[in-house]
C-alpha cells in the first residue's frame, strides 16, 4: 500500500499537471478563494421569494405535501397543551423526550398534568421526541437543525414521532438564507457538528417502489409553528 | 464484485428470460419518470438550474487540488482526520486500520457506491470485521449475497416475494406465522432487526454526496435516516468518497441539492439532507467520537483532462438508467459492473479499462435519453461512441463486428455501387417479408428477430424517395 503522505501527493500532483496546464497556479489560488469568499448564490427560484405571511403559508403547504402534519400555536407557553394533544390522540404513552433548549424549556412543563418530560438524547427506545429548529426553508417545506445539547441529533431519528418547534419568523424562503444564518451562527467556514435539513418523515420505496412512511427513522413528523410574533 | 462486463450479451439472454426480474423492471419504467418529469415541470428554474450545477462541477474540476487542499485543512480543523487512498487496496485497508483501532467487531454501513466499488464489505469479512448494511434495498441485497442493481434503487431488481422468502431464511428467530405478504410489514421487520444493529456497532461507514470545501462538510441525502443513524450512533464515524465529490461552497451545494432529489426520484427534497462537520464536540451529547474520511482516487485523476473528464461531473442520481431502454429490458445486474446503465457504460471502461468492459458502451441504442435527462449535462451518447472508437482502434470489437463494418464501409465510399447493390437487394428482400412485410427469421442477426420480426422494406429506396421528393418540390 502507498503509504499516505505519498497518496496524497501523487494524486495532488496528477491534479496539478493537467490543471496548471492552461492557468498559472497563483491564478487559480486566486480564483478559488474567491469563490469560497463570496459564495456566489447561483439560480434561486423565485418559489420562495414571498412576503412574510405568504412564505410559511407556502412552507405549510410543501410540508403537508412530503406527510408532515402541521399546526400553528400562539406562544411557546401553549406546547405542552398541544405536545399532551398530539400523543393523546395517537394513543401515545404521556412521555416526551426533550434536550436543553431553552426555548422549549421556557413552558411550564409541570403544569400540563400526566406529561413525563426525560432529558437528553434518545436512546432508541422513546415514542416521541420534541426539537426546535433553527430555521425552515419555504421552497421545499424543509425543517432545519443543529447538533447540542439543546436539541440533540438522536431526538431528530430515534423517536417514532419527531415533533419540531419552529419559530414562524425562522421561516425563509430558500436554503441559501438559512447558510446566511448558519454563519452569523457558526461563523464563516464553521458549522455546527451536524446540520440536518428534514423534509417529511423518514420513508422507502425499496421493495417494489411502494413508498411506506417510517422506515429507520420516524414515521411521522409534526411541526408546530409558533407565532412570535417576530 | 467481480467484473462480469465481459459477459454482457450471455447475462442479457439470461436476464430477458428471467421472469420475476421482468415484472421487478417495469417498476422502474412505470415510477421514476413520471415522478422526475412532475418534478421539473414545478420548477422553472430546473433548467437553469442544472446549467448552474454543471458549471460548478466544472470550475471544481478545473482547481480540484485547491478545493481538496481547502477541504482537507477544514476537516482537520474540525477534529477530523483525512485519509488519502490511491486505489481500492488502499482505501480498505485505511478502512480495516480504523476499525482494528477501535476493535471493531461490526460495523453499520449507510449506502455507499464507493463502499460497492472497493468491495469493502467481503474485505470486512475476511478479517473478522461484520459489515452490516441499514439502507432497506442494501439490507435485502446483503442478505442474498447480491450486488446492487441500481445505484439509488439497490434491490429494485426483486419482488416483494422473493424479499419475504429471504426474511424468514435469515430472522429465524422471529415467529413462523408471522405475515409478511406486504411491503409495510417487511419494512416493519427490518426496521426492528436494524435498529438493534445500529446500537451495537463500533464503527459507522458512510458515503457522500458532495464533500464541501468551505467547511470540510460530508453531506449524505437520504429518505430512510439509516445514513444519520449509522454516522450518530456508530462510536466511529468513517466516510468513504471518491475525490470528485467536492463542491466549493454550502450555496452551490444548494444548487446541486435542487436537480439532485427531483432527477433522482423526483422528490423536490430528499427526507434527509445531512452536513456533518468533524466529531462529536465538547457540547455534544450524541454523535461520533471520531471522525475520518477517506478520499479515494482509484482511477478519476487519470480522467482529468480525457475526453472523459465530463464524467466525473455525476451526482449518482440514476436518472440515466430509469430513462434507458436497454437498463428497462436488461436491469442492472447484466452489466455486471458496480455501476450499470448509461453512467455505468461510460464510467465502467474508464475504472477497469475498455478491454474488460466493451460491452457497455455498445449496451446502447444511443436514444439520447439519458443525456436529455442527465441534470449534470453528461453527454454520455457522444462518450459512449468514444469508448466504441477506442474499442475498434485498439482491435478490441469482436471479428464479425469489425467485419460487417468493413463490409458497409467498402460499399458506403462507393456510392453507385451502393446504389447498384441496395436497389437489388430490395425487392428480394421485400418478397422475402410475404403478405406480412414482416421478416421472422434473418441469416446473421438472430439477436434481433428472435424476440421481434424485422419490418421488410417496401417500395423505392430511401435514396429514390428523396430523389423523387427533391424533383416534386422542385417543380411544386
Amino acid at each position: 500500500m502507498a503509504d499516505q503522505a505519498t497518496a496524497r501527493a501523487g494524486i495532488l500532483n496528477r491534479i496539478r499537471a493537467v490543471n496548471g496546464r492552461t492557468t498559472s497556479d497563483a491564478d487559480r489560488r486566486k480564483v478559488v478563494s474567491e469563490r469560497l469568499g463570496n459564495a456566489p448564490l447561483g439560480v434561486v427560484p423565485q418559489r420562495g421569494q414571498l412576503p412574510k405571511d405568504a412564505r410559511q403559508a407556502l412552507f405549510i403547504e410543501k410540508a403537508e405535501a412530503v406527510q408532515a402534519t402541521v399546526e400553528r400555536v400562539p406562544s411557546y407557553a401553549a406546547l405542552p397543551d398541544c405536545v399532551g394533544r398530539y400523543l393523546r390522540e395517537r394513543n401515545l404513552p404521556a412521555a416526551i423526550r426533550i434536550g436543553s433548549d431553552p426555548r422549549l424549556r421556557s413552558a411550564d412543563w409541570q403544569a400540563a398534568a400526566s406529561l413525563s418530560v426525560v432529558d437528553g438524547p434518545s436512546d432508541g427506545l422513546d415514542m416521541a421526541g420534541l426539537s426546535h429548529a433553527i430555521a425552515g426553508v419555504a421552497e421545499t417545506g424543509t425543517v432545519v437543525l443543529t447538533a447540542g445539547a439543546d436539541n440533540p441529533t438522536t431526538i431528530n431519528f430515534l423517536p417514532e414521532y419527531h415533533l419540531v418547534v419552529i419559530d414562524g419568523a425562522d421561516i425563509e424562503g430558500d436554503m441559501e438564507a438559512v447558510w446566511r444564518r448558519v454563519r452569523q451562527m457558526f461563523g464563516k467556514g464553521k458549522m455546527s457538528r451536524v446540520v440536518n435539513f428534514v423534509t417529511g418523515p423518514s420513508r422507502s420505496a425499496d421493495i417494489e417502489q411502494t413508498l411506506l412512511l417510517g422506515a429507520h427513522g420516524p414515521r411521522a413528523l409534526h411541526i408546530i409553528v409558533v407565532d412570535s410574533g417576530g | 464484485m467481480q467484473l462480469t462486463s465481459h459477459e454482457f450479451k450471455q447475462n442479457s439472454v439470461k436476464a430477458l428470460a428471467d421472469v420475476q426480474l421482468q415484472k421487478a423492471l417495469r417498476n422502474v419504467e412505470k415510477n421514476f419518470i413520471e415522478k422526475r418529469a412532475k418534478a421539473a415541470e414545478a420548477l422553472p428554474e430546473f433548467d437553469a438550474l442544472r446549467d448552474n450545477a454543471k458549471a460548478i462541477k466544472d470550475h471544481t474540476l478545473a482547481h480540484l487540488d485547491l478545493y481538496l487542499e481547502e477541504y482537507e485543512k477544514r476537516v482537520t480543523e474540525s477534529g477530523g482526520h483525512v485519509h488519502w487512498a490511491e486505489n481500492a487496496e488502499d482505501a480498505r485497508r485505511i478502512i480495516l486500520e480504523i476499525c482494528r483501532k477501535r476493535n471493531a467487531k461490526t460495523v453499520t454501513k449507510g449506502k455507499s457506491m464507493i463502499s460497492e466499488e472497493i468491495h469493502l464489505n467481503d474485505y470486512l469479512s475476511e478479517h473478522g470485521i461484520e459489515p452490516v448494511e441499514t439502507d432497506l434495498g442494501e439490507y435485502i441485497i446483503q442478505l442474498r449475497g447480491e450486488h446492487p442493481s441500481h445505484i439509488i434503487a439497490p434491490a429494485v431488481h426483486l419482488n416483494k416475494d422473493q424479499v419475504e422468502a429471504d426474511f424468514r431464511r435469515v430472522h429465524t428467530h422471529l415467529e413462523l406465522d408471522r405475515d409478511l405478504t406486504e411491503p409495510v410489514t417487511l419494512l416493519a421487520e427490518a426496521r426492528a432487526v436494524l435498529r438493534q444493529r445500529y446500537f451495537q456497532a463500533d464503527v459507522g461507514i458512510t458515503g457522500a454526496n458532495f464533500l464541501v470545501a468551505e467547511t470540510g462538510s460530508s453531506v449524505i441525502v437520504t429518505n430512510e435516516g439509516n445514513g444519520d443513524m449509522t454516522q450518530t450512533l456508530g462510536r466511529c464515524h468513517v466516510v468513504v468518497a471518491s475525490i470528485e465529490k467536492i463542491v466549493p461552497t454550502l450555496e452551490d451545494t444548494s444548487q446541486i441539492l435542487r436537480v439532485l432529489a427531483r432527477s433522482a426520484t423526483g422528490q423536490e427534497m430528499s427526507v434527509y439532507t445531512t452536513f456533518s462537520t468533524g466529531p462529536k464536540r465538547a457540547e455534544d451529547p450524541d454523535g461520533p467520537e471520531e471522525y475520518h474520511v477517506v478520499l479515494l482516487d482509484n482511477g478519476r485523476t487519470a480522467m482529468l483532462g480525457t475526453e472523459y473528464q465530463e464524467m466525473l461531473r455525476c451526482i449518482r442520481c440514476g436518472a440515466c438508467m430509469n430513462h434507458c431502454p436497454v437498463y428497462h429490458a436488461v436491469g442492472g445486474h447484466a452489466y455486471g459492473s458496480v455501476y450499470p446503465g448509461p453512467m455505468g457504460a461510460v464510467l465502467t471502461p474508464s475504472l477497469n479499462g475498455i478491454d474488460k468492459a466493451g460491452h457497455l458502451p455498445n449496451a446502447s441504442t444511443f436514444c439520447g435519453r439519458c443525456e436529455s435527462v442527465c441534470p449534470m449535462r453528461i453527454p454520455l451518447p457522444k462518450m459512449m461512441r468514444h469508448w466504441r472508437e477506442d474499442e475498434f482502434e485498439r482491435q478490441l470489437s469482436p471479428k464479425p463486428a469489425r467485419f460487417g463494418l468493413g463490409f458497409w464501409a467498402f460499399f458506403a465510399k462507393r456510392p453507385a455501387l451502393y446504389r447498384a447493390a441496395v436497389s437489388i437487394a430490395m425487392p428480394i428482400i421485400a418478397k422475402l417479408g410475404g403478405d406480412r412485410h414482416r421478416l421472422k427469421s434473418l441469416p446473421l442477426a438472430s439477436g434481433w428477430t428472435t424476440h421481434r420480426d424485422l419490418p421488410a422494406p417496401e417500395g423505392k429506396t430511401f435514396q429514390q424517395q428523396y430523389a423523387a421528393r427533391a424533383k416534386a418540390e422542385h417543380h411544386g
